[in-house]
């Protein structure tokens, strides 16, 4: 175990694959002689499913519920151990459409640190839900919490307008807590010139690609069976991706930046340098493709 | 040359107003520049003839100093709705909202507490962090359940909403309607009162008034069973029953041949609110806290109202006259009877009081609609009110006050603690009234206090027999002998 705890967070627009990336690359981290520990930030709960094959483990606020309170819990009942010992909790939270499932992510998060779950792990894996809706889900960035976040990304616009707005919460809580950008993960979608903006992005943004995720069917595969990458099918390609992704984030502990985040126009005009979307034509806007059709 | 005393007067009431703006300059200096542009507008010195007392109103607080108001939430629960005596209402949320709101205002009420009656009990729903988390709806269930249990003559629910209960997005309509149909249609009231809404406790006195006009009016439909009309029936509105206001001004109309068919809502019910859009007039009281739903129910049963006075036998008079205005001259003659039969009384009361009263002088800072009400009061025993203000006033409030104010009153909207501290150092009067946060503030101070809110644990003040407490309690203050005790000994 090394001298000192790290903490990361991977954040990103929804069904950008942050649960898939990080698992797949804390799986390959344990096989660099790392102890881990994830923290699911989602009221879903399915952020450690390919680790401990299963569905959805109990989550913290479901057996505070049934307990009375999270001060009635043990640690022991709300941490699993799953693929090379990688300890799993999740916080958990409402069904949608009720309740306040921000206030959850603290009430849990505080509950691990006091019953010592980050005790004698090297690395603190977060990984939240979606954009930074509201102050729960800042709380993994917050004083003391994650030092760096990984935002999730590919080249479609709404991607990167998450990643740019997440980018807008770390350098909200960067000056008071330190938390810093370790770099943007580019998860392939195969849109145009992806590798490009994903790279011109992280420029912006004043951080790094810090690696491009190819497109693999075989993540599918592993997903169907409860499984990381690693675990189905260590020999593969894929796998390799995910290692390499693991090396650079554990090389990049303390590089970490200050995010830079950008206007809305300033990323439309990026769009359009790299030939994405033609320069914006004023008459064109908020007309349907058959209005279009008809005005030719 | 002589000077008259019309001269006189007129040359004390300019260097009243001359000290009075130099005590608002003196105060707001101590702001920053921006808070103190902005408390400028709240400060001002009554100039006779103006149509309202030229400050601005019903507007948030500075951050940072001490205002005296409350919130929406007290607004709904605390005034207009604790007072129904045979509903329960749940304080929804956490629990401190409910502790600190327990027992009522002294809201006075006839009935056996806990089992038909439940005014100075406290229900609440006591939040949790997993109710925050994974909402309240099914808590608020189980306790309208138990409610039903354990309080079966309740005739009614209400649940007053905390802050939490608007953040989490907790659906309490739906509870309160599916509850309602399981019970039979009894009366189930959702009242959105969280407290972040508004600048003070005014939003909630409204929230509340709509809430009683959607659930209780609107749901009823047509006329309610088996009530039969006279034409005499009045409603008293906003009278709380504060240490038994409502009793000692009902049997003044009453005695004047009107019948009293509701009280709003001190010592209140639910039947009452029903029954009042039978009414033929709804005479009001506190006009700030229930003049929506008065103005309702004139535009949609067509009932008028009128405002009226009950503090001190000269307001007391005009307003009874006021009233049987409105009706026959049996009424009108039972006016002049009701104040002549109690003339003797307020005569004996002024004999004996305004001699050790005449002259003094007031300050107050209170709410809805007693700063400019009692003024008449004081009047009546020779005291002069020199400075008044609203915790929660809006502009026709301050309308409204011309009427009852000299030239030259100090008046000070939603005053800060510094700014009402440094104002009665300055002024030196008799007596302040005002609440209990400010009562030993000013009694450290050298000054009488008596708590304008509370009536400080006595009353009734309203009518002509509160008017005798009224006189007894004001010279108690006053001429208490401990004053005479304060001086310093090495001086």
């Amino acid at each position: 175990m090394s001298d000192k705890l790290r903490q990361i967070a991977f954040y990103g627009k929804g069904g950008i694959g942050k649960s898939t990336t990080s698992q797949n690359t804390l799986a390959a981290l344990t096989e660099m002689g790392q102890k881990i520990l994830i923290v699911g930030c989602d009221p879903k709960a399915d952020s450690t499913r390919l680790i401990l094959h299963s569905k959805a483990q109990d989550t913290v606020l479901s057996l505070a519920a049934e307990a009375g309170s999270v001060e009635d819990l043990e640690i022991e009942d709300v941490m699993k151990v799953g693929y090379r010992d990688i300890r799993c909790v999740e916080s958990g939270g409402p069904e949608p459409g009720v309740g306040c499932a921000g206030r959850g992510v603290i009430t849990s998060i505080n509950f691990l640190e006091e019953n010592g779950a980050y005790d004698g792990v090297d690395y603190v894996s977060y990984d939240v839900l979606g954009d930074v809706v509201c102050g729960g889900f800042a709380m993994p960035i917050r004083e003391n919490k994650a030092q760096e976040i990984y935002i999730v990304m590919s080249g479609e616009m709404m991607a990167m307008y998450a990643a740019n707005n997440i980018s807008k919460g770390i350098l909200k809580y960067a000056n008071s807590g330190g938390v810093r950008l370790g770099g943007l993960v580019c998860n392939e979608r195969q849109t145009d010139k992806e590798l490009e903006l994903a790279e011109a992005l992280a420029g912006k943004l004043g951080t790094k690609l810090i690696h491009f995720v190819p497109r693999d069917n075989i993540v599918q595969h592993a997903e169907l069976r409860r499984m990381t990458v690693l675990e189905y099918a260590p020999e593969s390609k894929q796998a390799e991706e995910y290692r390499q992704l693991a090396q650079k984030i554990h090389a990049n502990g303390g590089n970490g930046t200050i995010p830079t985040p950008i206007t809305m126009d300033e990323l439309e005009d990026m769009l359009m340098e790299f030939g994405i979307m033609s320069a914006v034509d004023e008459s064109v806007i908020g007309k349907s493709a058959a209005e279009l059709a008809a005005a030719v | 040359m002589s000077i008259t005393a019309e001269e006189t007067r007129a040359q004390i009431v300019a260097e009243t107003k001359t000290r009075n703006r130099a005590l608002i300059d003196e105060v707001l200096k101590v702001y920053p520049e921006k808070t103190a542009k902005r408390r400028a507008k709240h400060l001002n010195v009554y100039e006779e003839g103006k149509s309202d007392c030229g400050v601005k109103s019903n507007i948030k607080s500075v951050p940072g100093v001490m205002t005296i108001r409350g919130c929406a939430y007290a607004g709904s629960k605390g005034v207009v709705w604790g007072p129904i005596k045979d509903m329960i209402h749940i304080s929804h949320g956490p629990v401190g909202c409910g502790q600190y709101s327990w027992a009522s205002r002294r809201n006075y009420y006839i009935g056996t507490t806990g089992v038909d009656t439940f005014v100075t009990m406290q229900f609440t729903s006591d939040f949790q962090e997993k109710d925050i988390v994974f909402g309240g709806d099914k808590k608020l269930e189980k306790i309208m359940d138990e409610i039903e249990d354990l309080f079966p003559l309740n005739h009614g629910i209400t649940v007053q909403s905390e802050c939490p209960i608007g953040l989490i997005g907790d659906d309490i309509e739906a509870v309160s309607k599916k509850k309602s149909k399981e019970y039979g249609g009894k009366t189930i009231v959702p009242v959105r009162c969280e407290g972040f809404r508004g600048v003070s406790q005014s939003l909630g006195h409204h929230i509340a008034n709509d809430s009683i006009r959607d659930y209780v009016f609107e749901k009823q439909g047509a006329e309610p069973k088996a009530f039969e009309k006279t034409p005499y029936d009045v409603a008293i509105i906003g009278d709380y029953n504060i240490g038994g206001d409502a009793w000692s001004s009902r049997i003044l109309l009453e005695e004047m041949g009107l019948r009293v068919i509701a009280q709003w809502s001190g010592d209140g019910s639910l039947a009452e609110l029903e029954n009042t859009p039978m009414a033929k007039l709804n005479v009001l009281h506190c006009y700030r806290s229930m003049n929506y739903i008065s103005r309702y129910m004139e535009e949609k049963h067509g009932v008028p109202w009128v405002e009226y006075n009950f503090f001190g036998p000269s307001k007391i008079a005009e307003s009874l006259r006021t009233i049987a205005s409105y009706f026959d001259d049996h009424i009108k003659e039972g006016a002049e009877r009701v104040i002549e039969k109690y003339n003797r009384l307020t005569k004996e009361v002024i004999a004996k009081y305004r001699p050790r009263l005449e002259g003094r002088t007031v300050m107050l800072f209170v709410g809805g609609l007693r700063p400019r009400h009692v003024i008449g009061a004081y009047e009546d025993l020779g005291m002069n009110v020199v400075g008044t203000g609203y915790e929660f006033g809006h502009n026709d409030d301050y309308q409204r006050t011309t009427h009852y104010v000299k030239d030259g009153t100090l008046i000070y909207d939603d005053v800060t603690g510094y700014e009402f501290e440094k104002m009665v150092e300055a002024i030196q009067p008799d007596l302040v009234g005002s609440g209990i946060k400010e009562k030993y503030v000013f009694q450290k101070m050298g000054v009488p206090f008596r708590q304008m809110h509370s009536w400080d644990y006595s009353g009734p003040y309203h009518g002509y027999d509160g008017f005798a407490i009224f006189a007894r309690d004001m010279d108690m203050a006053i001429n208490n002998p401990v004053w005479s005790l304060t001086k310093t000994p090495w001086e």
